[in-house]
């Protein structure tokens, strides 16, 4: 199938982006059209007029500060994957990258654009929220406002943007060089959709331990221990019966067969960080 | 011989073009004035269409059944006992009977645009009950789809050789009932047409994407009513077809009528979800199987049910019977045994015809007869090797005419196990399962075997009494006057290497260096009649012909080479491209340039022929050439997750006399990568009401480089007797046996747990659901 008719405009600023976003209601935002494309060939997205912001020069920035480091939204996968900027998390986000679909897609894919289409199955969803990232949206009226990533993730698809907004970058918190990170994918494929997604984060002298579980269909679960708990939390992980009852009870549901992926998913995760 | 003739491992010609990316599609294909076509198909997979309202300011862009009047409905029906026949509309006008099937062609200068007029065209439908499952399309009561039938079966077809001994003489027995699911054959390139009306020559020309331009033409003649010479049709290059570029599609009728109404010439190129949901469904059997063996433990007999799902219609030409009318046949395998009892119900229902794909019966009778041997052997307590060496026909029994008569034509299966269980190290393996893993997964190996029937032609084909009846296949050969060498063909190459192969068995006989060689294939108007490319045939037909046609030129070369010489054509031999007598040689191109440009020199009694010949081949016997392999593979299975890897996999093959072992080589690699697809990822589900559930690759798996095993690939060559230089086909094998090894490896794995998978693919799901079912059996028990 091929696309239904429609403009295509590319800006030159956030701010001119944001103005013709707000003149037209049935405008939709492009940051790389992964996943916007094949929608749009599907004839399962119709807008009147595309607004490619990849060109746009300062949703390409790098800004390092002391205690993060934060990305454009229209940064590439492959950008990430190539270690091409900078990296608060000593190569997780490179390693995170690197097992999004396929090279072709993360050279055109954007970070911005995987959080702002809210697929549950993204990398990005499960690994910044995990991370404890925020997103930095603005809004048509050029003023900005900050959301932590899980927060700005409401559902399969759905995310706290408003009509109007504009995703304008990541920003990822540094994290000690003692900081050990765990991910599994779950998935039928190199490359495929995730069934399963576990990442586990733990970061003592920052007093962070976070659990995830994503690609279940919703909003990723969270499992957070209190400040210095983490140890503590992460050895209830080796038991698999244990990690079933503390997913469902965080609200993750799914078949058997999900469901003994999500926990395999996690559980495995937080074995890697407890080697 | 040379060594680059019959045998060299010459790299291919063709993939000069290929890997530039010069090759040229149907896509490519951009006459002027070219407007592109979108079909509004049925979105229902069961219903009346009550009405169809077409905008009128879009009417002059749209084709309706209404407009087709003049055009005779595919139909493809066989002459076997009980067949009954469909036709296939070519745009549904008042039923459609699956989802996917063509109602409108609308036509616009950009697909795109031509997609917005379909969207404006409103159906009014009347739903109607679909049948979506082959075992309740077959029980009384189902609703039917052609109601004149008076139920769903195509055609029964029922085997049976003393069957009533089984119970009787057998020591064990084990009964399975297995399934594989439908498929969608997956070329890279999908189906595509360019048609134009030629008003110089009063004809229709029709480039299609087709691996049998003779058969399109023979079709859109006959669905037309246009003389065959009226048409050309003209395959250009091909990107894959395994089978489903061997289909007379409703499109290609549609577009070969619609380019004369329009007045422009049309293109239709499918696309992924064309693909996917309407066009290329194959594979779908089900099994109610039980193997039977004696005291000894070796194979005694089969009893078997099967069915076959058939889609809507008779596909042209291969009918709907093509897979049915052969799993009776194909079930026995390669074994010795002389009871028998096999009944094939082909089974109508709400889905796209099922068409041949690589292997056809083949996959999914290998996948239920080889799980079910290793079930047996599991009863019997002996490795599922052993049971196989005690029951293979052996060599000293070739040829041999197996329980459903197939003649197998020659070979050592019991080596070939042998040779596969040394490659993989059963030994080893069961050690290694021994000792446990460290990562607690569960490895397992698992076996195959299979017989490949190629080439079969007039005696096997004119018993099905299909629309297509192969005979004599013929090759034109000719010198062009600076001594290149044309080959003409009416089959068509499109991955199988012909370009080379066919110009490696013409180097052999003539001696022609391959740069001089051309092959053209893929036109109705520059080749002789052939069926195509079909049945793993072209080597044997095509290859014969071309020895038989090199053969007649290498005489004419000969006796005016003798002439020009001054020798005696009986002393004058050819040898490395040159006529050679006793006191001289003399170049074929200087021969050429003699016939073509300097006929003065020419001797009185030279032959008016020239060197110019059409020669035709028929195999000494038509039943086929029988290729087989035993295919063998260690897999790990995780519990947890249901995920399996392939640690180890080997293929040991007989394919005859190779013309050229890499193509072959490649030939298996790529067969087997889809097999692996069949046996782990590929599957098209359907639900209650006949939608189907994969219509894009992300729902619908391919296995890709990441997903395929080093192979190992070791050769046997038992030349076949009854062809050219013994060659035998090995287009399909790769195809038939990973399902079967793969689905026995992962048994194997889970076999303390009394864990089997009996559908294909086998995927991490059914994985986790079986142990989960074996664990909830042993806490019941």
């Amino acid at each position: 199938m091929k696309a239904a008719a429609f403009d295509y405009v590319r800006p030159a600023s956030v701010a001119e982006a944001c103005a013709l976003l707000a003149e037209d209601a049935d405008s939709k935002v492009m940051a790389g059209g992964q996943s916007l494309g094949p929608m749009l060939n599907l004839r399962l997205a119709r807008p009147a007029r595309l607004i490619d912001i990849t060109r746009i020069p300062e949703l390409g920035r790098v800004e390092e500060s002391a205690d993060a480091v934060t990305l454009g939204a229209v940064v590439t996968h492959a950008a990430i994957e190539d270690r091409r900027v900078a990296d608060p998390t000593h190569g997780f986000l490179s390693r995170v990258a690197r097992g999004i679909a396929y090279r072709a897609v993360r050279s055109r894919g954007t970070i911005g654009g995987s959080l702002a289409h809210a697929d549950p199955a993204a990398d990005w969803v499960s690994s910044l929220t995990a991370l404890g990232a925020e997103v930095l949206i603005t809004r048509a009226d050029g003023t900005q406002r900050r959301l932590p990533v899980e927060d700005f993730i409401q559902g399969a698809l759905a995310s706290a943007l408003e009509p109007g907004e504009i995703l304008d970058g990541v920003r990822i918190p540094r994290f000690s060089a003692e900081a050990r990170f765990g991910f599994e994918k779950i998935c039928r494929k190199t490359g495929e959709f995730a069934e399963a997604m576990g990442v586990a984060v733990h970061d003592p002298a920052r007093g962070v331990c976070r659990i995830v579980a994503g690609a279940a269909g919703g909003r990723p679960v969270v499992i957070e221990a209190s400040r210095g708990a983490g140890a503590r939390l992460l050895e209830r992980f080796a038991d698999a019966a244990a990690v079933h009852d503390m997913l469902t009870e965080a609200g993750l549901a799914g078949d058997a067969y999900r469901m003994r992926l999500h926990v395999a998913a996690v559980r495995r995760a937080v074995e890697e960080i407890r080697r | 011989m040379t060594d680059a003739g019959i045998g060299a491992r010459l790299p291919r010609k063709e993939d000069d073009r290929y890997m530039r990316g010069r090759g040229r599609y149907v896509g490519d294909i951009r006459p002027a004035g070219l407007q592109d076509v979108a079909f509004l198909r049925s979105p229902l997979a069961h219903a009346k269409i009550l009405s169809i309202r077409v905008p009128e300011h879009l009417r002059d862009r749209v084709l309706l059944a209404a407009d087709l009047a003049a055009v005779r409905e595919i139909r493809a029906d066989t002459t076997l006992p009980g067949f009954k026949s469909s036709t296939q509309p070519v745009l549904a006008g008042t039923r459609v009977r699956h989802v996917g099937e063509l109602i409108a062609m609308c036509v616009a200068p950009t697909r795109a645009e031509a997609e917005d007029i379909a969207a404006e065209i409103e159906v009014e439908f009347e739903e109607l009950p679909a049948v979506t499952d082959m075992l309740k399309g077959r029980t009384p009561g189902a609703p039917l789809l052609h109601e004149a039938w008076g139920d769903n079966l195509f055609l029964v077809s029922l085997t049976d050789v003393n069957s009533a001994e089984l119970k009787q003489k057998a020591a064990y027995s084990v009964a399975r009932e297995l399934r594989t699911a439908r498929q969608a054959m997956s070329p890279l390139e999908g189906r595509g047409v360019v048609a134009e009306w030629d008003g110089r020559v009063g004809q229709l020309v029709i480039h299609s994407s087709t691996q049998q331009p003779h058969i399109v033409r023979s079709g859109l003649a006959e669905c037309l009513g246009l003389d065959e010479g009226a048409i050309r049709v003209i395959a250009p290059d091909v990107g894959g077809g395994f089978g489903y570029k061997g289909i007379l599609l409703p499109e290609e009728v549609a577009l070969a009528f619609g380019t004369r109404r329009f007045g422009v010439p049309l293109r239709w190129l499918e696309d992924r979800r064309e693909n996917l949901i309407a066009g290329a469904d194959c594979r779908e059997h089900h099994y109610n199987l039980t193997a039977y063996a004696d005291a000894d433990g070796r194979l005694l007999g089969l009893d078997c049910e099967a069915s076959v799902d058939c889609g809507a219609y008779s596909a042209y030409p291969f009918s709907a019977c093509l897979e049915g009318g052969q799993i009776g046949s194909i079930l026995p395998g390669l074994y010795d045994f002389s009871l028998y009892r096999c009944r094939v119900h082909s089974v109508a229902t709400n889905k796209p015809p099922i068409l041949p794909y690589r292997g056809v019966a083949r996959t999914g009778a290998c996948f239920a007869l080889e799980v079910t041997l290793d079930a047996l052997a599991r009863t019997i307590g002996i490795e599922p090797t052993e049971l196989r060496f005690r029951s293979l026909v052996r060599p000293e029994q070739m040829p041999f005419d197996n329980v459903a008569k197939r003649h197998f034509d020659s070979g050592d299966y019991p080596e070939a196990l042998r040779r596969a269980v040394d490659a993989l190290d059963l030994t080893a393996v069961r050690a290694r399962q021994k000792q446990g893993e460290p990562d607690g997964r569960r490895i397992g190996i698992g076996f195959s075997m299979y017989a490949e029937q190629a080439g079969h032609g007039t005696s096997v084909y004119s018993a099905w009494g299909i629309p297509m009846v192969p005979g004599h296949e013929q090759c034109q050969a000719r010198f062009t006057p600076d001594g290149g060498l044309e080959l003409r063909i009416g089959a068509h190459s499109h991955g199988q290497g012909l370009e080379t192969t066919l110009s490696q068995v013409a180097h052999s006989i003539l001696g022609v260096p391959h740069d001089r060689i051309r092959l053209i294939h893929g036109d109705t108007a520059l080749t002789p009649y052939s069926t195509g490319t079909w049945g793993s045939r072209c080597m044997i037909m095509s290859g014969g012909a071309v020895a038989e046609a090199c053969d007649a030129l290498a005489l004419r070369l000969k006796k005016i080479g003798a002439a020009l010489l001054q020798a005696d054509p009986a002393a004058v031999r050819l040898e490395a491209g040159e006529v050679v007598g006793p006191g001289g040689r003399m170049s074929v191109a200087e021969i050429a340039r003699t016939w073509y440009r300097r006929p003065q020199d020419l001797p009185r009694d030279v032959d008016p022929g020239g060197l110019e010949v059409t020669a035709g081949y028929k195999a000494l016997r038509d039943t086929g050439t029988f290729s087989y392999a035993a295919h063998g593979a260690v897999v790990a299975v995780d519990p947890e997750t249901g995920e399996t890897e392939i640690l180890d996999y080997v293929i040991v093959e007989d394919g005859g006399v190779l013309v050229n072992p890499m193509i072959v080589d490649g030939q298996i690699i790529g067969g087997t990568a889809q097999g692996i697809g069949t046996a782990f990822y590929e599957e098209m589900p359907y639900d209650e009401r006949g939608q189907p559930l994969a219509s894009t690759l992300s729902d619908y798996l391919l296995p890709g480089p990441t997903e395929m095993p080093d192979l190992k690939i070791l050769h046997m060559e038992t030349p076949s007797p009854y062809t050219r230089f013994g060659q035998k086909g090995i287009g399909e094998g790769g195809a038939i046996a990973p399902p079967a090894a793969l689905t026995n490896a992962v048994n194997d794995a889970l076999k303390e747990w009394g864990v089997e998978l009996l559908m294909s693919p086998v995927t991490p799901r059914r994985i986790v659901e079986a142990i989960a079912a074996a664990q909830h059996r042993e806490a019941a028990e």
